[in-house]
């Protein structure tokens, strides 16, 4: 288990660095952070200088290297735009859009899943077909639109939900929260819907079929012949085996939602890492935007980690064989 | 019994007047969204509209504007010039910073020495500025390297900070980019304006809160009743109207030109509408001999005036103000609107639209068959850049020059014309000192190190004629000035470096209880705003 962890560990040094080199690669075309910085009014020597305090005179391998080297201490450096240490700005961010994708994905888990075992077990009634329409909505339908019409229905015409913004957030520390105000809660409603929602239907999907691939194997039908009741049935045996698929699902998709929060931060202007993410690259802010994609980098590595651990409590097999190679 | 009816009466009309009192002093908030967010709260560091819009409800520079734009005792209350190369301004009394500093000669100078330091963003408007002298507790001697006719119209954006206060918190000089540490001016503010700084959290809140004890309340028109004013970017336009929709927000500096006919028909909600003091032009490279971006070898056909003209021809400008800018635009046919000091109404004609001089034009200077060329054009700068680009070329085409239109986002799109990398390009320009020199200097001038000349010059015109008016402008005075501003004016009808387009219309959204009034320089003035 600990060689695995650690194996685990080593490989994403590289990708992590992979990460970097590329991000790093793209900045080059995203514009030129010092005509931004510079304005209306500047002489040229204002924007020598300007560039040679922002290192850009260097060759790229010397800028990478020192960006590196930096970041490895956990040393990002100060944003152009905001003028303020990256890592504080993204640490200020974070909570904001941690706390959206935890209610994204846990809507998306919690109300897929149920609505996945029911299509799965009511194959033909018309509450399961309207979740197949709606589910057919959710994917095609790409999230800015989904956030758009949310905020027409329930902010404009119905007037119940806030448009934009995270409403009242309240200060643990260095972690603000919106979990405990009411407008904080309300803020959360619909940008958590239209981040959850995609998931939401895979999941439903996923489940669904895995779901009726299972009510067809013969150990269910053997449980029936013993007599087991429905309810072990299906959620004690038949529910527990399509687990596997949507655990990994559903971990890669957390990655996913905390990354692809960005359209849904845009839309809303709900003040996390994504917002900022765009916000930088509107400015060509460079240190936000590279310290912005090792982080997630960094995210989908740790969360492919879990989600390998989790395997092994779900699958016994796994433990089994994992212990029996350890053995040899 | 008539004493005692008396004296309720005399209670009610008491407790009358008492409840008037209280509802003067009612909070009043407006909640006020654009698209951007200021970047700094620092007075010095950043000169854009997104800074400038919050900050000059927090800081006074020595003088203000009316709302025609016109010059008004700010700080200072009486300006004169002493010498040809010093000027006298005598201070306000009595008047104190948010902090509590009472207002002196050396705050004044400092703030000046300030805006010098190369690592500020005002060096413009300090140009001819040599150095700034406390003569004594309520005079400032301004010297100067040369004589400067506008000096009083550039320190209007000059604003004036504490220097104890910048002296405490080691903020002098500022934001460098070469710092480690965020400063304290990023985040913080001292002024003595109409409204100090309540919060700030950068991209999500700014709280601005009433200063009653400012200077200017009550006088000189400054009745505006609001008591606080809440700032939040939301950079979708669909939200940032939905919020003004559905009430969350009250005003919105910059609704979406395609939303205004919608909001003009929403209950509850207004829109005012005015004219910028930003023109719109193409510019073409005019100096290399070769365009860099079309198909003639050997030659640039822009250097030719006959190619110039048939172009400026070719457009139906017309065409453009009425669909693509619905109107919301002032034609024009010359470098910047009537607010600019030294316009010239006489000056203000453009060459008409006829597409078949063009083509004419285009057969004499030897290009019966046109050429191709690429206009480099951003997409999220200017209203409607990228649609006026693509109507520019589908006139050009019309005419034989086949015309790609490359757009951009700003910040590739100004990396790449600032290295003179284009060969026709639109250009959007304001002009915050409201003076013809800010034009010419930065637009027309030839680059020759010089602060301000020709920095925005990227077609590199140059023309001795032109740089020797610029030169006068910058020292002439009265009527003679006026005469070098009217030349070049007319020079630059006869030479067409740029092909003028038009002057922007900048609407503003508001909820209908909100009056505020419009100001061409597209900043909100709060001390004049009303909330019913």
């Amino acid at each position: 288990m600990f060689a695995f962890i650690l194996s685990r560990i080593l490989q994403a040094i590289p990708v992590m660095l992979v990460v970097a080199l590329i991000s790093f690669a793209m900045f080059a075309y995203v514009g030129d952070p010092v005509s931004i910085m510079l304005g209306q009014d500047f002489t040229e020597a204002q924007r020598t200088q300007l560039i040679k305090d922002l290192g850009l005179d260097q060759s790229f391998l010397m800028q990478f290297s020192t960006f590196i080297g930096n970041a490895a201490q956990g040393e990002f450096g100060l944003s152009y735009r905001l003028s303020r240490p990256v890592a504080q700005l993204i640490g200020e961010r974070a909570p904001a859009t941690l706390e959206l994708a935890i209610c994204a994905a846990s809507i998306a888990l919690v109300v897929g899943v149920a609505m996945g075992v029911y299509t799965g077990l009511y194959r033909n009634s018309w509450l399961s077909r309207a979740f197949l329409t709606f589910s057919l909505v959710g994917v095609s339908l790409p999230p800015f639109l989904i956030g758009i019409l949310l905020i027409l229905i329930f902010s404009v015409w119905l007037g119940w939900l806030p448009s934009f913004g995270r409403g009242e957030v309240v200060q643990f520390g260095w972690w603000s929260t919106g979990f405990l105000t009411w407008s904080g809660l309300k803020a959360l409603i619909l940008p958590a819907i239209t981040l959850g929602l995609f998931q939401l239907t895979l999941i439903m999907r996923l489940v669904r079929s895995e779901m009726l691939e299972v009510l067809r194997t013969d150990y269910i039908k053997f449980a029936r012949a013993r007599g087991l009741g429905n309810r072990a049935i299906n959620f004690g045996h038949a529910l527990k085996n399509t687990l596997v698929p949507v655990i990994t699902i559903a971990g890669l998709q957390l990655g996913g939602i905390i990354a692809f929060a960005i359209v849904t931060e845009t839309v809303f202007q709900w003040p996390g890492m994504g917002l900022l993410f765009i916000q930088s690259v509107g400015a060509a802010d460079i240190p936000v935007m590279a310290a912005y994609l090792m982080l997630i980098a960094l995210v989908f590595v740790g969360i492919n980690l879990v989600v390998d651990l989790l395997y092994f409590l779900v699958d016994p097999r796994l433990r089994v064989g994992r212990g029996a190679a350890g053995g040899h | 019994m008539r004493v005692k009816a008396r004296a309720v009466l005399r209670t009610a009309a008491a407790l009358a007047l008492l409840a008037l009192g209280a509802g003067a002093v009612q909070a009043k908030s407006v909640r006020w969204a654009a698209s951007g967010d200021p970047n700094t709260m620092d007075p010095h560091s950043q000169n854009v509209g997104t800074v400038t819009m919050v900050l000059q409800q927090v800081y006074d520079p020595l003088l203000k504007r009316n709302q025609d734009l016109s010059l008004a005792p700010g700080l200072a209350t009486e300006w004169r010039q002493e010498e040809p190369t010093r000027w006298r301004f005598t201070l306000r009394q009595g008047v104190k910073f948010h902090e509590g500093e009472a207002l002196t000669a050396e705050d004044v100078a400092f703030s000046v020495q300030r805006a010098l330091q190369p690592t500020s963003n005002f060096g413009i408007y300090v140009d001819t500025v040599d150095h700034a002298v406390a003569v004594d507790e309520r005079t400032v001697d301004i010297i100067l390297k040369r004589p400067d006719p506008i000096l009083s119209n550039k320190l209007a954006s000059i604003f004036i900070v504490s220097k104890s206060w910048s002296e405490k918190h080691n903020a002098t000089r500022p934001q460098n980019t070469r710092a480690r540490e965020e400063m304290h001016t990023t985040r913080n503010t001292n002024g003595t304006g109409a409204y100090r700084l309540a919060s700030r959290e950068p991209d999500v809140r700014t709280v601005l809160a009433r200063n009653e004890a400012w200077w200017g309340w009550g006088v000189e028109g400054n009745a505006g009743n609001v008591t606080e004013i809440v700032y939040r970017p939301i950079a979708s336009d669909a939200t940032r109207i939905a919020a003004l929709l559905s009430g969350e927000v009250d005003f919105v500096m910059d609704p979406p030109l395609q939303d205004l006919n919608r909001l003009r028909a929403a209950p509850g909600v207004k829109v005012i509408e005015g004219p910028e003091v930003r023109s719109i032009f193409l510019a073409m490279d005019v100096n290399r001999d070769e365009l860099l971006y079309g198909d003639v070898k050997g030659k640039n056909p822009f250097k030719d005036l006959r190619v110039r003209q048939a172009l400026y021809q070719a457009i139906d400008v017309q065409a453009i103000h009425r669909t693509t800018m619905r109107g919301q635009s002032v034609v024009t046919g010359t470098l910047f609107p009537e607010q600019v000091n030294g316009y010239v109404k006489a000056e203000d004609v453009r060459l008409p639209f006829d597409a078949a001089r063009a083509k004419a034009l285009l057969e004499q200077a030897g290009y019966p068959q046109g050429f191709s060329v690429t206009l480099d054009c951003p997409n999220n700068r200017y209203i409607n850049d990228e649609q006026i680009c693509q109507n520019i070329a589908a006139m050009w085409s019309r005419v034989g020059v086949r015309t790609a239109v490359k757009s951009q986002p700003l910040a590739p799109f100004f990396a790449q014309i600032q290295k003179d990398d284009t060969s026709v390009y639109l250009l959007g320009w304001g002009v915050p000192t409201l003076d013809a020199l800010y034009s010419f200097q930065s637009l027309l001038a030839f680059r020759n190190g010089d602060q301000g000349d020709g920095i925005w010059n990227y077609g590199r015109y140059s023309n001795p004629r032109m740089d020797a008016l610029v030169q006068r402008m910058k020292t002439d005075t009265g009527e003679a000035r006026q005469a070098a501003i009217t030349e070049a004016l007319k020079l630059y009808r006869e030479d067409v470096p740029h092909i003028p387009l038009h002057h922007q219309m900048i609407p503003w959204a508001m909820r209908s209880n909100v009056q505020i009034p419009h100001m061409a320089n597209n900043q909100p003035y709060f001390r004049w705003a009303v909330v019913n």
